[in-house]
């Protein structure tokens, strides 16, 4: 018998034990604190299922303990010989026609949420973002805008913002965990999802479909700044001059180097429509550096000279020229400096 | 044969007896073997897979390296471990429990083991040639076709011939049961598990053809350029998803049906009661494998088939839930006013219900599309999918283990090993998985080699990893157990005061199973026989010659040359040299077909004398 | 159960093929493979549906097909299907020499069939350089075609073996159902041509 009950409190203690140490995860990346649209729907259905659901585990959970309780084998009945029922119409009924009910409370409003979440109509008049998935990055074009971007997105809060979605390789999918439920990035079709983000701040990107040895480092980010802070980033974007000149003596030899070195081949400043390698406009203002790493210039460097060590099957890797360390922090120092708007994380506080 | 008897023998005539057997007892313990030796490894990958999860931002093993971890560990698992190991029982159990003398197809049923086997093998030997398949088990187009190296030709090729194996083996199963019952033993006095078995070989026979179709694309996309998902000659990947799944959401159900039929078979007997419900259990395991083929997409809500697609998948999931409901709640009935034993097997059996319900409730959940967008691809499917495989697939193998070892090797397991085994594997489990439900909400995508250390990810990766030392622990006892089983209690022909056939004849039993085929009076025959007061069956034939069929190599052969052609195929992109081993491994394939056609198989008579003198 | 099953026309059961248990497993076996065929080929026609028209600017099923060849092809696989319901006539009747002249019948037919469909490939190859690599399309014609080809010639080869391993000795109650079974699968054969006729060239043609 202690066996049992230990059993059951090992299993509530685990539950409780979990929530208790973790929380409910980080803020802005978990999908237990709803921030967006998509997300507060999804969770909505969350929670109803939990609940009609965990009805039915309590009622499964009340029979099954009170079987263990009262119909274990006995002391001095060992050779009782229970009535072999065969059934029972009425019970068997009951136990057929209550789960349809159940599941009907749950269909209903989950039809309603899935054909509602794949509402695009509106995406004509709305700000309509192409977003292709690169092993391991994600690229950002605004339509109509000429504003290309990598890695940070910039929305807009309050409304719609429409994602056409497209792969350059394998198969991606775009997951921002706290403002809507994840889409395929398919390379044959484009798929199209909105988001849209209730407050500012920072929210944290995943590529949830295996897509190669880096499927875990392809992390990004979704800045949502209020309307007038993203129109003047949209104006500060839009007037970047990828010529500039750099500010400072190594800054300038960097922008140099970055040129004599053919980085433009693959990358791009300003709204140049390259996108071989991650579209570098507003670099000095990311929020991290490959995704993944805390963004300073020391990053940036260790990036430069190795990026298979950060990630690996990358496609950076041996198809640059070679580089020394000097040129590389040089090189680091250009690209620090690319902060073309006024509008950053920390308008999003961060 | 007794074990005794058959360590008398030296141990080449064992092996050359047990490379040739037609017996499906003996091929019980064949795929016992290597699935359970397969289980192993795919433990072992499970292991290594949290011990990279231990920590953020580990590096205990390579980014390549955990992919190619974790496929083979799901691959491994399902296709070489939980089949195999389903297969096992079904042949050690089913022929005995409609009272056959053997399967329709002996021969069969040994080609179909070493098909598995030595696709099996194929596929581990990746491992040491270069790399394991990194595509995931789903090795989804594209990158599966572009995956560098051989190790997802190892993939396609390793499971074409084992998938081979399995639908022959289904085939055989489907056959034995509609030809081969003994009299009296009509459909609707057919044991549970007889039944579940029966129905996830129809399973078996529908899914795993569009497996095959969805390998062969792969395989040649691979290795002879063609175009079925390369996006810039107009191919589609999505087709091998669809493909993918249409197998894949059936073999769901042929890892767990079998097992719904053991639940069964142990409640009914350790509560000594009838099993309640028994008509509408059949007819609710026919409508789950029903609606296992019609819901497929279910793994694609994501991929963007539009909100009626989704709508339509949706909602044929859910109503799964309406069949395994009636089944939970049937066997609860069963238990109730019963007089229930508390042993090993009832310890799986029982721990069963909960776990599986857990699973189950969070199979609604993630049926429920608009909120499965969140749960798709992340921990919380990892966890959901576990609860189901090992909280029911595997709980309901190792009950099936402890149930019917004493039939397959005339040994007890020992119950105090059991217990331990069952105590540290229940609670590993629950360590292991239910806090992963956690994490994949607090946005953990599966397959993920690192999570870093802001994500707060850390504490519960850290409990699960706990969780699966635990499980481990307590698959190294029950290999001990075993083990030492050689030597353990050795069992009556009727240990746990049974009701159906199997215990009505030796543990284990003589090789042509029944002496004079039972006549069976109803379900649970050999209780309508106690009830009586009868101590065995009554026979439906007087003594007389039993026909029985004879050992062949041929099957292992046939094998062998499909192994030697599949590195052939793989390694023919390389050199064109290799074509001609792809042609040799198929040439000697076929000649093996052409001698099994060739040469009549007639089978051998044991003579009623040979029998009485037996009985002395 | 007896060793001895050959047959005489008064010992002759009414289906020999499934007089026996191991005819019956068989038999029923055997249907039950056809299923998991039955399989095999929806999944070949899905792939196909969805890619025909993916011809990457290659050739499309109309700028290829010739109804012509097509047609014949089908009389041929057809009448085969036909004469090899003779056969089988002759098998229940207990005459071996005839049902192996028209199991004969039947196999030139199929070689006629396989002789026509490797002239039809090596036409699109040649003239349309038309291969499995050209396009999706390509692939999925070839992938389809070439399974149920590869299905023909290997009914073909087994037949002859079937026809040289019983030459000598006749029929009985062990072979019936060999002979039965092949003949089972030479029909499903002929039905997924009849299919591959309507979806691949009618449809195709058609547009």
């Amino acid at each position: 018998m202690k066996g049992w009950m230990g059993k059951f409190r090992a299993l509530s203690l685990l539950g409780l034990l979990a929530l208790v140490l973790t929380g409910c995860g980080r803020e802005n990346l978990t999908a237990l604190k709803p921030k967006g649209y998509g997300a507060q729907t999804s969770y909505d259905l969350i929670i109803l299922t939990t609940v009609v659901m965990s009805i039915v585990l309590l009622v499964v959970a009340i029979v099954y303990i009170t079987v263990l309780v009262r119909f274990r084998k006995k002391k001095g009945k060992e050779n009782f010989i229970p009535k072999q029922v065969e059934g029972n119409k009425v019970l068997e009924t009951i136990w057929t026609v209550i789960p349809i009910v159940l599941l009907i409370i749950i269909a209903v409003p989950t039809t309603i949420a899935t054909f509602d979440l794949a509402d695009t109509k509106g995406a004509k008049d709305k700000l309509n973002v192409e977003v292709t998935g690169n092993q391991y990055w994600w690229h950002f074009n605004y339509k109509g805008q000429e504003i290309q971007t990598s890695q940070d997105l910039y929305i807009p809060t309050g409304e719609k913002v429409y994602l056409n979605m497209k792969s350059s390789d394998v198969i991606h999918s775009f997951w921002v965990p706290s403002l809507a439920g994840k889409m395929d990035v398919n390379p044959e079709n484009e798929n199209t999802m909105y988001i849209k983000a209730d407050e500012e701040g920072v929210y944290w990107g995943k590529c949830a479909e295996l897509c190669g040895p880096s499927h875990s480092l392809m992390d990004f980010k979704i800045v949502a700044v209020s309307p007038d802070e993203f129109d003047q980033w949209v104006n500060d974007m839009q007037g970047v001059d990828p010529k500039a000149v750099a500010e400072g003596d190594t800054a300038k030899e960097g922008q140099e180097l970055f040129n004599e070195k053919n980085c433009m081949s693959c990358h791009a400043i300003g709204s140049s429509p390259v996108q071989v390698g991650p579209n570098l406009t507003d670099f000095g203002n990311r929020s991290k550096v490959a995704g993944i790493m805390d963004h300073n210039k020391e990053n940036v460097v260790k990036w430069i000279m190795d990026p298979e060590s950060v990630k690996p099957g990358n496609k950076m890797t041996n198809n640059y020229p070679e580089l020394s360390d000097e040129e590389a922090s040089k090189i680091a120092d250009y690209l620090m400096q690319l902060n073309p708007s006024e509008v950053t994380l920390e308008s999003a506080g961060d | 044969m007794s074990i005794a008897a058959t360590q008398k023998r030296g141990f080449g005539a064992v092996l050359w007896d047990y490379l040739t057997t037609v017996d499906h007892k003996k091929i019980a313990h064949l795929y016992l073997f290597g699935g359970g030796l397969f289980f192993l490894i795919g433990g072992i990958e499970a292991m290594l897979i949290r011990i990279q999860l231990i920590k953020p931002d580990n590096d205990f093993l390579s980014a390549g390296l955990y992919n190619e971890m974790i496929t083979m560990h799901g691959t491994t698992m399902i296709f070489l471990a939980a089949m195999p190991l389903i297969f096992a029982i079904m042949n050690a159990v089913l022929p005995l429990q409609i009272g056959a003398r053997d399967v329709a197809f002996p021969f069969l049923n040994s080609l179909g083991f070493w098909l598995f086997m030595f696709g099996g093998i194929l596929l581990n030997c990746s491992w040491f040639l270069g790399g394991a398949p990194d595509a995931g088990w789903t090795g989804y187009a594209p990158l599966s076709t572009t995956s560098p190296g051989h190790g997802v030709d190892f993939y396609v090729m390793g499971l074409q011939i084992a998938g081979a194996g399995t639908l022959i083996g289904g085939i055989n199963f489907l056959v034995t049961v509609v030809n081969m019952r003994a009299p009296g033993m009509t459909y609707m006095r057919m044991p549970l598990f007889t039944w579940a078995s029966f129905i996830a070989s129809v399973l078996i026979l529908f899914a795993f053809p569009a497996l095959t179709v969805g390998l062969f694309l792969l395989m040649f996309d691979r290795m002879f350029g063609t175009a079925f998902f390369d996006v810039s000659l107009g191919g589609n990947t999505i087709i091998w998803e669809h493909l993918f799944w249409i197998f894949g959401h059936p073999e769901v159900y042929i890892l767990i049906l079998p097992l719904f039929g053991v639940f069964s078979d142990v409640f009914s007997t350790f509560a000594k009661k009838r099993l309640f419900g028994y008509t509408a259990m059949v007819f609710a395991t026919m409508l789950i494998a029903f609606l296992g083929f019609m819901v497929w997409a279910h793994h694609m809500f994501t991929v963007g088939l539009g909100p009626v697609a989704n709508s339509i998948f949706s909602i044929a999931t859910m109503a799964i839930a309406v069949p395994t409901g009636i089944k939970i709640f049937n066997w609860l009935a069963t238990l109730w006013g019963g007089n229930i034993t508390i042993n090993s097997t009832m310890l799986w059996s029982l721990a069963f219900i909960p776990s599986f319900t857990i699973g189950g409730m969070t199979g609604v959940m993630v049926a429920t599309v608009a909120a499965d967008y969140q749960y798709h691809d992340s921990y919380f499917v990892v966890a959901h999918f576990h609860y189901v495989i090992v909280g029911g697939t595997i709980f309901g193998i190792f009950a099936a283990l402890h149930y019917w070892w004493p039939k397959m090797f005339g040994r007890i397991l020992n119950e105090k090993l059991g217990k331990l085994t069952f105590w540290t594997f229940f609670i590993g489990f629950h360590l292991t998985f239910f806090i992963q439900h956690f994490l994949g909400l607090m946005g953990m995508p599966r397959r993920y080699w690192v999570f870093h250390s802001g994500d707060h990810l850390d504490t519960g990766n850290l409990i699960s990893t706990i969780g699966a030392f635990l499980m481990a622990f307590a698959v190294i006892v029950f290999v001990i157990n075993a083990i030492v089983s050689a030597r353990g209690e050795k069992a009556p022909a009727d240990p746990w005061d049974g009701r159906t056939l199997e215990w009505a004849t030796a543990s284990p039993p003589a090789h042509y199973n029944f002496k004079q085929t039972p006549l069976v009076r109803g379900l649970d025959p050999l209780w309508v026989e106690k009830a009586e007061g009868k101590a065995e069956m009554t026979p439906a034939e007087p003594l007389g010659d039993i026909h029985m069929p004879n050992n062949s190599f041929l099957p292992f052969l046939f094998s062998l040359g499909l192994f030697v052609a599949g590195f052939g195929f793989i390694y023919q992109t390389d050199n064109k040299a290799w074509l001609a081993v792809l042609i040799g491994g198929m040439a000697f394939s076929l000649a093996m077909m052409v001698i099994r056609s060739m040469k009549d198989d007639l089978g051998h008579h044991i003579t009623k004398e040979e029998l009485e003198r037996e009985a002395d | 159960m007896s060793h001895d099953h050959s047959l005489n026309p008064e010992t002759m059961p009414h289906d020999p093929e499934k007089a026996t248990l191991e005819g019956k497993n068989k038999f029923i076996g055997f249907w039950f493979f056809l299923g998991g065929e039955t399989v095999l080929f929806a999944s070949l026609f899905g792939t196909y549906l969805a890619l025909h028209n993916s011809t990457a600017g290659g050739p499309s099923g109309q700028d290829l097909f010739g109804l012509e060849l097509v047609f014949v092809m089908t009389v041929l696989l057809l009448t085969s299907s036909l004469t090899s319901v003779y056969a089988i006539y002759h098998m229940k009747n207990n005459d071996f020499k005839k049902m192996a002249l028209w199991f004969v019948i039947t196999i030139i037919l199929g070689f006629g069939f396989v002789g026509c469909e490797i002239y039809e490939f090596t036409h699109y190859i040649t003239e349309y350089g038309f291969s499995f690599r050209s396009s999706a399309f390509g692939s999925a014609f070839y992938a389809l075609l070439g399974f149920h080809g590869g299905h023909v010639t290997f009914g073909l080869f087994w037949a002859i073996v079937l026809l040289i391993r019983n030459a000598k000795r006749g029929l009985n109650l062990y072979n019936a159902p060999k002979f039965y079974i092949w003949s089972l699968y030479w029909h499903f054969i002929d039905v997924v041509w009849v299919f591959i006729f309507t979806v691949v060239y009618l449809m195709g043609k058609v547009g």
